[in-house]
């Protein structure tokens, strides 16, 4: 069953130029993205800066409101509302079904609120009793395996990694149906980056989050995601399961993508090819497929025709004339 | 412990560094007797987690470590055993020759180049400027060597981008720009303080396949600072693992992936997140956190954290740090691994 269902979804931003500040083109951040979170499953969106990957969290979160298309969401077992469409008023209650976890723990704390005030504060703002509100923060410490000291603490009492940990608290407090997770791991040091990695898989299996995580870091998403969304450019390229698009990827994006991470072996190295020339911007997309000026593979028809998202077998999906016919190199 | 293989040259010898900060709670060992040496041709890769005085250690070479910070002991020497040999400990940091070492015979690129490079000129004005600084030249040689610069670090019509200002360019070639004012003085040691960090994937390959061709071609001596495994494994020669401002493994690249001496390092990798992962897999983790500098723990510094501990010895006493240009590790367990 699915918990979310984006269609065509887009978010423009005017450039306004001139003396009358009239619009003189578009800022295409997310330009037709589509794709759905089955309940219980953690879909990553993956892509360089500038993707449109964090644009498509905020509009999820209806922290920015889309330009077109439809953010379904499942707030019971079958009824669907479209977040898209809706007020900021016909939102508020149902944000506590949509809870995010930030990416820097030092910045999405309240330094003068203590760490138990801080968890219990959107279980407050939902009308808690304060004897509810007690019991759930001990419960929810432990669930974050921090001591249950820490609610009568300061966050700078504590380290990066135990500060995301009540973030993480605060975020599951209301029992969310989705978490938006955006780059939770990627300001933190490798020791305390490994804890939260296993601490977002423990809660993945006890509590069966719905999650869509936000990340650029692919040895990280690859831990932690069932399934993978290829952003490039304001469009989705590629979705796939994990572990089928790190093998065998099937858009030359998502090949360039794999083959530029170092891996942690000095004996792989100078196998890596190098993808050419920087992302587009997305004022000013090139015609045709978004790649193909960076593409090895790129023809004619690349240059001109712009390809759609094509569903494949195994629930790939992929947007490239020549998927079919090329054979591209995963990791393995 | 066997000797690492002598390249012709060692550029600068650090040996027994020590940084402090005064503070309120008292003195902070930043670094903590630091020795390695900078080979030319070679790629040091120093890496360890945040707090573990890699940083530190790159500014106290370049004698950038502002008040409260203070080297109070170590020697730094630049071309050691050669008639020009320097101790840059010694040396006042406004000195006319600390002043030429720092972007001259040193080069230093920063994580985000725009520390490097000011809003208010062109790009072209600044690499001149840095050029006409360590070489007495015209203006208009000056600028064709500013030209010149810009394409070696592969940027497209070089010409043309004189007259652009950093904030104009991209992140990627914003940092081709960093690289080109490093370059600036001709330098012998180069030192790369996290400079893909910031960037995307794509982009960190293409500025780590240029350094590697710089460094060859100029036979310079690189030391790479970084907190990412996987840029260790794709372009040191040798590395030093620090941890709370020591270096605690010291060794040729393939030995401390294949084969690390250290139980900090074993812990190390085993914590990092892999491209290569099977599905859902679950990291190690190493217990606790990096403890603040000013609390280091008493004997080796990593005896709480550490699986391998042998126990009191390890809780009282400190380990004998690395010998310079020895592969080993700062560890009793080590020690008895390779006396036995």
């Amino acid at each position: 069953m699915n918990l979310l269902e984006v269609q065509d979804l887009t978010k423009h931003y005017p450039i306004r130029a001139g003396l009358l500040q009239r619009e003189v083109g578009r800022v295409r951040a997310v330009d037709g993205v589509s794709f759905h979170i089955a309940k219980g499953e953690t879909l990553a969106l993956v892509g360089e800066s500038g993707c449109g990957k964090t644009t498509v969290s905020r509009c999820v979160l209806r922290a920015l409101s889309p330009t077109s298309g439809a953010i379904r969401f499942a707030t019971s077992e079958n009824q669907f509302v479209d977040l898209a469409t809706l007020s900021k008023r016909q939102i508020r209650p149902l944000r506590r079904h949509i809870q995010m976890i930030f990416q820097d723990p030092y910045a999405s704390l309240n330094p003068r609120m203590l760490v138990g005030d801080i968890i219990a504060e959107p279980l407050k703002v939902n009308g808690a009793s304060a004897a509810e509100q007690r019991d759930r923060v001990a419960e929810l410490l432990e669930l974050v395996q921090l001591p249950p000291g820490a609610r009568t603490r300061f966050p700078h009492a504590f380290s990066g990694g135990q500060r995301q940990r009540v973030g993480i608290a605060r975020a599951l407090a209301l029992n969310p149906r989705l978490v938006v997770a955006d780059e939770p791991v990627s300001a933190l040091d490798v020791s305390v980056q490994a804890q939260i990695i296993n601490l977002l898989l423990d809660l993945q299996d006890r509590l069966g989050i719905s999650m869509l995580f936000v990340a650029h870091d692919l040895s990280v998403v690859r831990h932690v995601s069932d399934r993978v969304a290829v952003m490039y450019v304001g469009r989705i390229v590629e979705v796939a399961p994990t572990d089928a698009l790190y093998r065998a990827p099937m858009h030359p994006y998502t090949e360039a993508l794999l083959a530029a991470v170092p891996a942690p072996d000095p004996a792989r190295r100078g196998h890596r090819r190098v993808a050419q020339g920087e992302v587009a911007d997305p004022a000013n997309p090139p015609p045709g497929c978004a790649f193909h000026p960076r593409c090895p593979y790129a023809t004619e028809q690349c240059r001109v025709e712009r390809p759609a998202l094509t569903a494949l077998a195994d629930g790939r999906w992929v947007s490239c004339h020549r998927t079919q016919e090329l054979e591209l190199i995963g990791v393995r | 412990m066997r000797p690492i293989p002598m390249v012709e040259r060692v550029a600068l010898a650090v040996r027994d560094l020590a940084v402090q900060f005064a503070s309120e709670q008292g003195v902070v060992r930043a670094l903590d007797g630091v020795s390695f040496d900078l080979q030319a041709g070679r790629t040091l890769g120093v890496v360890g987690e945040s707090g573990c005085g890699k940083s530190v250690t790159a500014r106290s070479i370049l004698r950038l470590v502002d008040r409260p910070g203070r080297i109070t002991a170590g020697r730094m020497l630049l071309d050691p055993g050669t008639a020009g040999e320097v101790d840059l400990a010694t040396l006042d940091p406004e000195s006319k020759t600390m002043r030429g070492v720092r972007g001259g015979r040193i080069g230093l690129i920063f994580q985000e180049p725009m520390t490097a490079l000011s809003v208010h000129y062109t790009v072209g004005n600044q690499i001149i400027e840095a050029v006409r600084q360590h070489s007495d030249i015209s203006a208009a040689a000056a600028r064709n060597r500013a030209i010149e610069l810009l394409g070696e670090v592969g940027i497209p019509r070089p010409e043309t981008r004189l007259s652009a200002y950093p904030f104009e360019l991209s992140g990627g070639l914003r940092q081709r720009v960093g690289i080109a004012m490093a370059l600036a003085g001709d330098p012998q040691i180069v030192i790369a303080d996290e400079p893909t960090t910031a960037l995307d994937v794509t982009t960190q390959a293409q500025i780590l396949a240029l350094l590697q061709r710089l460094q060859r071609e100029k036979n310079i001596a690189l030391m790479l600072i970084t907190h990412d495994m996987g840029v260790i494994a794709e372009m040191a020669d040798d590395v030093a693992v620090m941890y709370l401002g020591r270096v605690v493994e010291y060794a040729p690249v393939e030995e401390v992936f294949a084969t690390p001496r250290h139980p900090y390092t074993r812990a190390l990798l085993r914590a990092v997140p892999s491209i290569l992962a099977t599905p859902r897999q679950r990291l190690s983790t190493i217990g606790g956190a990096v403890p603040h500098p000013g609390s280091r723990p008493s004997g080796c510094a990593f005896h709480p954290r550490c699986v391998e501990q042998l126990g009191a010895i390890c809780a009282e006493q400190s380990p004998r740090p690395i010998a310079p240009g020895q592969a080993g590790a700062a560890c009793f367990k080590a020690e008895q691994g390779a006396a036995a």
